[in-house]
């Protein structure tokens, strides 16, 4: 069979080299910084105030419309400021800051949850577990943190027929999800249900790229007694894109402007399909996830378990610490990921890696005049002209790059990347959609 | 030749006819006082009376729905003139003239990290809210400079812009598209500016730039009149500042940090200098 892939996209350096690593649990540090911003939408509300002690999984800020979800503490502990503290965007917004008292205790003395449903969950209506999603914090952990109740909430008329989930890690360096699959498939595959449930879906498949055959033999296991399918994907950044992967895998195509639920799909990352199981099954909201910490700067890199708060430079230490100086600090992966301006910044729960880089794999070489050799349309997945678009972007020429499908650019980073100019195309792209939008909302 | 020269010649005729028709039944009438205000504008369609071009501004003087003064490249003088077209008192306009508030070029003012993007002050901005450790600093990567439609802003290779005040006409283009809102528009009559635009305490002032206000007072004890302290940044107050009383320039060396300037020094003397020796 033909092994499936989108147009576009290429084969950046794989840097894997955590896969082998079991997860491991992450110390508590010293101090939790919880930015109220960790999701796509309204930042959430807080609800604590300085002096008072609360208990891992208690909800310690409110979401703000239906677009927002509430925070939760992830340890126990003493507030000890609400404050704008430097946040992962590159400038301070407002956290809650808590002291934790070590003994890292849910509410109650429960054990590893707030309360363990006592029913099967696939008996409960699909809006109490859509609800009870939303209560727990899920929200995308591919690195989006877009809110995962909206995504299970099509508006009426938009029929979704396949549900994908989404192994795919194209992100060089990453090796979280990987782990996951790997060594708790039972979560995963609990998640899988629920959302399945939830959705009312009948076609369930998980993507997974080629170059993890382990971690595809074990769902390929696991999903023996159940209808799902474990599609092997060909090795090819951005796969773990939405549009890509459903293109990848049903090969339905978004159209320019419209959502996967708009071609009857939603995608899941798997990390958010397990954070789902434990959210319904053990009532344990989103207060930790997985994080691969890597880079040619750190000593040890690892997988680790983070609480969400953790500082970035706590993740460092828990790694062995640095090799030599860091240059380039990047939460995420190397293509999509956020360089960051310092390691006293929290870990969020879109945190999906942490890369350190030192001076040999940063390269900084200035621009230089585009030679028309195309490569950045031959690798761009949304089949977009990135050269002329950013002409146009650099000149403010907007509605020249609206007709150009500007909107259209997923942001990968792809002819970026490839450019033998080193025109920083994307930043250009981004620029004239910001630009696109702004004027849009004028008229 | 002759059946040549004579259909060639029909069909100029019938098209003459039909040209000169269409021109008297599709006449657009022009306004003549429009064209004579067209006529006074500068022409440079710099945009800055919020018309497209100079037409449609003179388009809309002559209907009377706006009023004459809005033209900043054309000065008083203009404003007099198309004043005296459609037959109003001139307003006397206040010239203005655009400054960066700003001093902390690369080598004055830390970065807070190695910016290698596009030379778009307004993409940089989004990144961290730009490379400058100031949160109000000039970024230096020329937008405004390239917006600018009378080539007044240059960039000095220290990566700072500069106003030219003779070449400035006053059009405002520049002011919105700087993310850092460094950009003022100041009264042409006063030369004296406070240039910083961080509004950050002394103490953190300091610890960014070398030539930051740090809000120490001295300006406003040497001039009362004429400087005014908000939120830890002072600024000239240009109100008072035109009396020749207010005394603004005494401040001027005053400052501690030096970031009182006047753009319109006196010739400076002849340095006193030795002839430069003659190549031999
Ligand atoms: S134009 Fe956008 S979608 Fe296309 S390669 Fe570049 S970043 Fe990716
Ligand atoms: S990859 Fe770079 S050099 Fe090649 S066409 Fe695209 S912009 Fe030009
Ligand atoms: S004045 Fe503003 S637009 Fe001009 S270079 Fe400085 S930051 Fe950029």
């Amino acid at each position: 069979m033909k092994i499936k892939r989108f147009p576009g996209g290429l084969h950046p350096p794989e840097h894997k080299s955590t896969a082998a690593r079991a997860i491991e649990p992450c110390s508590l540090p010293d101090e939790l910084v919880i930015p109220l911003a960790q999701h796509i939408g309204a930042p959430a509300e807080p609800c604590v105030v300085i002096g008072d002690t609360v208990a891992k999984g208690q909800v310690i800020a409110q979401p703000r419309g239906f677009v927002s979800v509430p925070i939760h503490a992830s340890s126990s502990g003493v507030v000890t400021a609400v404050e704008p503290r430097l946040h992962p965007m590159g400038r301070p917004l407002p956290a809650i800051v808590i002291k934790p008292d070590g003994r890292d205790a849910w509410p109650d003395g429960l054990e590893g949850g707030m309360n363990p449903l006592l029913v099967d969950p696939l008996t409960l209506p699909p809006s109490r577990l859509r609800d009870m999603v939303r209560n727990a914090g899920v929200v995308g952990l591919g690195g989006a943190t877009f809110p995962t109740h909206v995504k299970l909430s099509p508006p009426g008329g938009k029929k979704i027929n396949t549900l994908i989930l989404n192994g795919v890690e194209c992100e060089p360096y990453l090796t979280a999800d990987h782990r996951l699959m790997l060594e708790e498939p039972e979560r995963i595959l609990a998640g899988i249900d629920i959302l399945r449930r939830i959705l009312g879906v009948e076609r369930v498949c998980i993507g997974i790229e080629e170059n993890k055959p382990d971690a595809i033999a074990v769902m390929r296991d696991a999903c023996a007694q159940r209808d799902i399918e474990v599609i092997a994907l060909k090795v090819m950044y951005p796969q773990g894109a939405e549009k890509q992967l459903i293109f990848a895998v049903t090969g339905r195509q978004t159209p320019s402007g419209g959502l996967p639920m708009d071609v009857g799909v939603v995608v899941q990352n798997v990390g958010t399909a397990a954070a789902v199981a434990d959210a319904i099954i053990h009532g344990r909201p989103l207060v930790e996830r997985i994080a691969t910490i890597t880079g040619p700067a750190l000593v040890e890199p690892k997988n680790l378990r983070i609480r969400i708060g953790t500082s970035l430079r706590h993740l460092v230490a828990e790694c062995g610490g640095l090799r030599e100086e860091v240059v380039k600090v990047i939460m995420g992966g190397p293509m999509m990921g956020h360089t960051q301006l310092s390691l006293d910044v929290p870990a969020i729960r879109g945190t999906s890696g942490l890369l350190l880089l030192d001076k040999n794999a940063v390269a900084t070489r200035s621009e230089g005049p585009c030679i028309r050799c195309a490569r950045c349309v031959s690798v761009c997945p949304a089949r977009l002209l990135p050269t002329t678009i950013s002409a146009y972007a650099r000149r403010d020429m907007i509605a020249e790059a609206e007709r150009f499908n500007a909107l259209d650019c997923i942001e990968c980073g792809c002819c970026a990347y490839t450019c033998p100019a080193r025109i920083p195309l994307v930043q250009s792209i981004r620029q004239v959609k910001g630009a696109i939008l702004a004027k849009r909302r004028l008229s | 030749m002759l059946e040549a020269i004579l259909s060639l010649g029909g069909v100029g005729f019938c098209a003459a006819l039909a040209l000169g028709f269409a021109a008297q039944k599709f006449a657009v009438e022009v306004d003549a006082r429009e064209a004579a205000i067209l006529e006074v504008l500068p022409g440079a369609n710099c945009g800055a009376c919020g018309f497209p071009g100079c037409g449609g501004y003179a388009r809309a003087v002559a209907s009377g729905a706006v009023a004459p003064e809005l033209c900043p490249p054309g000065g008083p003088e203009t404003v007099a003139r198309i004043a005296r077209i459609i037959g109003v008192a001139a307003i006397a306009v206040d010239p203005q003239v655009a400054v960066v508030i700003c001093q902390g070029d690369q080598q004055r003012a830390t970065e807070k990290y190695r910016y290698l993007g596009i030379s778009d002050c307004r993409a940089a901005q989004k990144l961290a809210d730009g490379p400058k450790t100031c949160p109000g600093g000039c970024l230096g990567l020329g937008t405004c400079a390239a917006i600018c439609p009378f080539g007044a802003i240059t960039m000095t290779d220290q990566h700072l812009a500069v106003i030219d005040r003779d070449k400035c006409v006053g059009c405002r283009k520049c002011v919105e598209p700087c993310p850092r809102q460094v950009i003022k528009m100041t009264p042409r009559s006063v030369s004296v500016h406070v240039l910083c635009n961080s509004h950050d305490k002394g103490a953190l002032v300091r610890r960014y730039c070398q030539v930051g206000c740090i809000a120490c007072q001295l300006c406003k004890k040497a001039a009362p009149e004429a400087y005014v302290i908000e939120d830890f940044l002072a600024r000239v107050d240009y109100r008072h500042a035109v009396k020749p009383t207010a005394g603004v320039e005494v401040a001027i060396d005053k400052c501690p940090t030096h970031c009182i300037r006047d753009d319109n020094p006196p010739p400076a003397p002849v340095p006193d200098e030795k002839p430069a020796p003659q190549a031999a």
